[in-house]
Formats: structure tokens, sequence, C-alpha cells
């Protein structure tokens, strides 16, 4: 059914499609929609036989999901930012027993300086926890992506996260199609788990492994996602003839085909980028983009070929590696081992800074120059970045960073652009 | 097979014990029936005379029996854990789960959600830790666990300090003994006086329908408890003294000697709550003073040198004489 809502919402809704029997919530923007509207199915017994749960903490509401799942039931439950650093260990601990959990990151910057916008720095931070990572470019991806979710999950014994930006996404209101419960039940059968905690047949759950077994759990964890590589794709068009819809897989091209400059992304900045290349493209450029919808597993053989035969790449990333620049660079650069051409990494939308049109095409025609630097920070005030180094340069108490630094800009905060 | 019941008077044994046998059935310990569940079984790894490989074995069979063997077990990280699993030796007989140090609580939560979600009503959850694993790390989850009232029984294995890294201090440590993170040397040899929890009284400040404490020396009473908790629904917590012949420096064979001392002396009082109320208490029938606890234990041995530390020693009996008051313990 066709429907004008909210992203959160829409999200919600397929949860409850996809009949959870645990979802734990604990608040943090900018995932609280999400599962203020379970709690609401809840209650009205609109989502039947299903348990919701007020925890204290992300670490609670993590480990809350493990225990359910052991138990055999299918749980949900949903995070952003600080409340997937605080629930770390729970998120390491759910890979490593083979939980099937899905989980929601309402993408948002990691503080300090406490910061509620969107950026990749909070699931980048899980990156190699042992989950699979999707980003979802739209609400309807997103909404799409929560059904493949569990099934992925369910198939493999490997919990999945599913990322949508902060705000951008979770509380933008779009037109997305909702699915009828007939649809989403032909596609995602009931839950089988490989372990239970059964009385009647008992088993230890996360006993100690020493030295003589822990590579060999470890491989398994790796080819698991290895797996994974094949199954989303195969996913992907298994959803497309139920659901009539593209969405998903490991990749997406866009125009990339005969493209000399390739930019890739991840998540919703996929619809700016898509949008300069059309103006780009109107204008004579050879450019084109690929959007990733798959972090991990990291899709190196699919990346290769759609980047290489191209002359330059430039990649555009929501988060930071500091003291090195990307993250999604490094596995690009893996990707591309071996070939020649000009690999350029662009730090973009920190802390919900907007990437607008026009920055991007200033970005993407210095790069078809080759003019970029290998590292780049997209629309960095140098003048207040100077400021403050000649500053600390002169005193020593020079006080809060952030502070001096927004004296200097003044009270702009609302500047997107 | 008695025909009839008989009753026996424990004062005439001169201790809480009495012979099975003197026992009608129904009177008898689980831990005595050849029938028990062993749910965790021998051959694992526990030191000797290991205090908490006892309290787990007591605690689980009495709720296997109580529950019709419908048990689930979530253990926090911990030496239960580690002596009781590396794979492929797990000595649980029981479906058992271990996640993290800190959360216990919380996956008990969780499987116990799962049950209601299943509808299976008849298998019930318990969560298990020592008093790292309860009283610091997973103090906020349990805490969680209990103002939710979530259907677990949650059981502390307190031995008073971090013995699964090698006996560092916990927020169970008693004063003045000594841990390695709290060495005897300077001028207050030992823990500090006037730090610590007691998570008995937490408990019972959520307002739970049932908070216990019980000992390893007191079985039959131990038993009750965790069948008593077994009977009913909602967050329970029982609150068992351990002790650990490593970590205190006392001798394996004198396990459940300390352990009783610990009652008998006042220092650990067992007593019974319902929803935030003490209900009942187990009273002490001769007093005994501190300094018979203390002397079998070398991480106490700082109190009994050249010069015995009085003052220290006169604050231990202190803090004994103040809970037989306050838990009415000498009738």
């Amino acid at each position: 059914m066709l429907k004008q809502t909210e992203g959160s919402h829409a999200v919600a809704e397929a949860i409850a499609l996809c009949r959870p029997q645990v979802i734990c919530a604990y608040p943090i923007t900018p995932q609280t929609h999400i599962v203020e509207a379970l709690g609401e199915m809840v209650k009205t017994n609109e989502l039947a036989q299903c348990e919701f749960i007020n925890v204290e903490s992300e670490f609670a509401a993590l480990s809350v999901a493990i225990g359910a799942s052991a138990a055999g039931v299918r749980a949900y439950t949903a995070t952003s930012s600080q409340g997937l650093l605080f629930m770390a260990e729970a998120v390491y601990n759910a890979a490593g027993l083979g939980l099937p959990i899905v989980m929601t990151i309402g993408n948002r910057a990691i503080g300090a300086p406490i910061n509620i916008w969107n950026d990749h720095s909070d699931s980048m931070s899980m990156r190699d926890a042992g989950w699979i990572q999707l980003y979802a470019e739209t609400n309807q991806e997103a909404l799409d992506l929560h059904i493949q979710a569990f099934r992925l999950a369910e198939a493999l014994s490997c919990p999945v996260m599913v990322c949508m930006d902060g705000f951008i996404l979770t509380h933008a209101y779009e037109r997305v199609d909702v699915p009828t419960q007939q649809q989403v039940d032909a596609f995602l059968p009931a839950y089988e788990p490989r372990q239970i905690l059964d009385p009647a047949d008992p088993v230890s759950i996360g006993a100690m492994v020493g030295p003589e077994a822990f590579t060999e759990v470890r491989y398994l964890s790796h080819h698991k996602q290895l797996r994974a590589l094949g199954l989303i794709p195969e996913l992907a068009t298994a959803f497309q003839k139920q659901f009539g819809r593209d969405s998903g897989g490991l990749i997406r091209t866009y125009r990339s085909e005969d493209a000399e400059t390739i930019v890739v992304a991840l998540g919703s900045v996929n619809g700016t980028v898509q949008e300069v290349v059309d103006e780009m493209r109107a204008d004579g450029s050879r450019i084109g983009s690929v959007s990733i919808c798959s972090f991990r597993p990291f899709p190196l053989g699919v990346l290769r070929d759609a980047l290489q035969h191209a002359k330059r790449v430039v990649v555009l990333e929501k988060c930071l590696a500091v003291g090195l620049g990307g993250i999604v660079s490094d596995g690009v650069r893996k990707a591309l081992s071996g070939i020649v051409l000009n690999g350029y990494t662009v730090i973009a939308g920190l802390g919900g800074r907007a990437i607008t049109r026009a920055s991007l095409r200033r970005l993407f025609e210095d790069a078809e120059r080759d003019e970029l630097e290998q590292v780049t920070f997209l629309d960095l005030n140098a003048d207040a970045v100077s400021h403050e180094l000649e500053r600390e340069s002169k005193a020593r108490r020079t006080g809060p960073t952030a502070e001096a630094i927004l004296r200097r800009i003044g009270t702009v905060a609302s500047r997107i652009g | 097979m008695h025909e009839q019941e008989q009753q026996i008077k424990f004062y005439q044994t001169g201790t809480f014990t009495v012979g099975n046998r003197l026992l009608a059935d129904d009177q008898r310990s689980v831990q005595a029936d050849v029938h028990r569940t062993n749910s965790l079984n021998s051959g694992h790894r526990a030191c000797q005379g290991c205090g908490e490989a006892l309290g787990a074995r007591y605690a689980i069979d009495a709720a296997m029996e109580a529950t019709g063997n419908q048990l689930i077990a979530v253990n926090a990280t911990g030496c239960l854990e580690v002596f009781s699993t590396p794979y492929p030796e797990t000595s649980w007989q029981i479906p058992w789960i271990h996640s993290l140090f800190g959360n216990a609580a919380a996956v008990a939560s969780g499987v116990a959600a799962a049950q209601r979600a299943l509808g299976r009503s008849d298998v019930r959850v318990i969560a298990q830790g020592g008093d790292g694993g309860t009283t610091d790390i997973g103090f906020g989850c349990l805490s969680g666990m209990f103002e939710r009232n979530d259907d677990v029984l949650y059981i502390c294995y307190d031995n008073e300090a971090y013995m699964n890294t090698g006996v560092q201090r916990s927020s169970a440590t008693p004063p003045a003994a000594r841990t390695a993170t709290t060495p005897a040397m300077g001028h207050s040899p030992g823990n500090v006086f006037g730090t610590g929890k007691y998570v008995p009284r937490i408990a019972m400040a959520h307002g739970i329908p049932y908070v216990a404490t019980a000992s390893v020396s007191n079985l039959r009473d131990l038993e009750r408890k965790v069948r008593f908790a077994m009977g009913i629904h909602g967050a329970r917590y029982i609150h068992i003294f351990v002790p650990c012949p490593l970590g205190w420096g006392s001798a394996p064979e004198d396990t459940i000697k300390i352990a009783r001392l610990a009652v008998e002396t006042g220092l650990f009082p067992l007593f019974e709550a319902q929803h935030g109320a003490v209900t009942a208490s187990t009273p002490i029938r001769h007093k005994i003073p501190v300094t018979e606890y203390l002397k079998l234990q070398k991480r106490y041995a700082h109190l009994f040198g050249k010069e015995p530390d009085i003052d220290r020693i006169a604050r231990i009996q202190m803090m004994a004489d103040r809970n037989i008051a306050e838990f009415g313990l000498l009738q």
C-alpha cells in the first residue's frame, strides 16, 4: 500500500510485518521514533505475540535481544551513535554466538563534541564486529532491507545491522510502498534456530574456547560473510520477484559503465550524488557513481568490476578514520589492488554538515582535473581551523576547542551549506 | 519409607543439620536424593573446597526439582562460568548460556521474554553470577531486571572479591579483608571501612516479590529458599554466601565451617523479604565472636599479628552486632 509516512514509521511497519517476538527499546535520537511506533503497535495488539521491553540501557537492549534470540525467538532492537558504542561488547558477543538479531542503526555522529546529527561514525566503529551491515539509500529501501535482513540473518545465523541516515531518512516524510502481511509471510519463513536453549535438549552456549579452536571459529564467522556475498544478491532477486521492486543487493551502479570518474558512497547521499552526475553528464562529463549497500561483507569482486575501467575513483565518506583518512576508501583500494588509477578520499557530512549539490559539483570537477588532495574535507572552514591552531600555538590554557571554533564562526549552527 | 512422620528437633543434633534417614521423604534435602539432577555435574575445574561450586549445585538442583526440570540458566563471566565449561567438557546438564560479564540479568530477561512469547509458562529462568558480576559490573542490568519485575531468579554467589582474575576487591569485599588490590600494608591494611554495598537491601528497595540470603552451610534453608523462589513469579534475588579457599586463604576442608561461622557470628545474616519488607530471619543459637571466623582466613592475618589489631577487630564485631540487632537474630 502506498502511503506518505516518516522513515522511522515505515521501518517500524516493516519490522512489525516480520513478526518479531521480542523488541527491546531504549531511547536515543534519531532512532527513537522506530521503537516508539513499535511500542504502540504492541500495546494495541496490532503486533501480537510480541514482548516489548523498555530496558535501562543500550547494553541491556542488545543483551535482552541476545537472550531472546538464544531462546529461539525473532529479536529486534534499534540504536544510534553513543548507544551503539555503549552496547559494543554485546555487539561482538551477538555475532560471536551466531544469533540472527536484526538491529536498525539511525546513523549519527559520535562525540565528543556531542552531536545528534547524521554521519556514519557509529556503524563504522562496529564494522568488524561480525555483523552484516546494509546501508539504505531511501526510506523505501530502508523498509525493504529490514524484510531482507531477517531472512538473511536467519539463513546465516548472523546478526544484521540495517543502517539508515539519521534525520535525513529517519525523520523524512516520503512516499513508501508498504507490503502486505501475506507478501512478507511468503518471503520470510518462520525462524528455525540452529541452536536453542531448550530444557528438552540442553546445550551450553557461549563457553570458553582456547587457542586450539578459536581461529577456526573466527574463520567460520568470516566464511559466513563470504557466503553472504552470494546470498545478498539472491535475496534481492527473490525480493524483486515477490515485491516488484529493486532493493538491496551488494552495490548499485549509476551511469558508471563508461565513466572516467566514479564516485563511491554509502546511504542517502547517493541521491544527491546521482543528481550531480546527471547535471555533469548533461554538460559532457563522463562521470558516474556506485552506491555500496553491503559494507559488511565488503563486495570486493563486484566493486572491482564496477570501478576498474575508470581513470579515477572518488570515495565520499561520512566518517573519518582519524590519523588515516577514509574507512570506505581502504576497502575500495583493496578492491582495486593492482589497478593503476587515481583514488581520492573525501570526508563529507560529518555531524550533519549538509552535502550540497554545489559543493559536490565543485569537488567532482576538481577530481576530473586531478586537482584533489589524497584526503579532502568537503567544505572545511580553513579559516576557523587555522585561527584555532594559531591560538593554540600561542597559549597553553586555551579551553575547549569546540567552543573556541564556535566563537570564531558565530552562532550559525543552522548553517547547512 | 517412613510410615509416620517423626518430629525431629534439630537442636538435639547440636547443629542445624540432621541425618536424612531421620526425616520423612518430603523433608529430605534435594542433595540427599539419589535422583537429584546433578545439574552442575562432577568433573569440573573448581578448586578444592570451592564454595561457589557447592552453592551452584545446591541451588540449581533445587530449582530443577521445583520446576520439573524445566529450567534455563544464564551465567555471568566469572569463576563459575570458567571452571564449569571450557568446551567440549561442559558440566552443565541444563540449557545454559554465557554471554558477558555484566549482562547476565538482561540476557535472562530476554530468555524469559522469549518464553512468554512462545507461551511456555512452564519453562523458568535463572541468572547467576559472582559478586563482581552482580554488585559491580552487572549492577545496571540487575537493577533493570528488578524494576521491570521480569520473571527471573537471580542468584549471586558471593565470595567477596574477584576470584577469577586473582582476588581483587569488589564492592562486596568486607572491611579489613586483604585482596590483590587492597593489600595488607600501610596504615589501614586491607580493604577500608565504610565502603561497599549490600545488594540484598538494594534488591528489596526495588519492591520485588522475593529477596533472600542463604549460605552453603545451611543446605536445607538454601534449598527451601530456592524452591520458594521458583514457586512464585516476577523478579527474585537470592544472595548466597560461598567461601573461597584460594582467595580467603582458608583450608579447603573449612569451607562449610567458615560459612557457618559467618552466619553464627552475625556477619552474614540469613533472612527473607517479600515486596520490600523482611518476613523472616534465621536465629543464631549461640553468638560466636567474630575472631573465631576471622582467624581461619589468611586475608585477615594482619589483624592477628604480634599485637592484635584490637580496634579493627572491634569494628568488625560492631558490624556483626548491628546485623544481629537489625535482623533480630538473637531470640
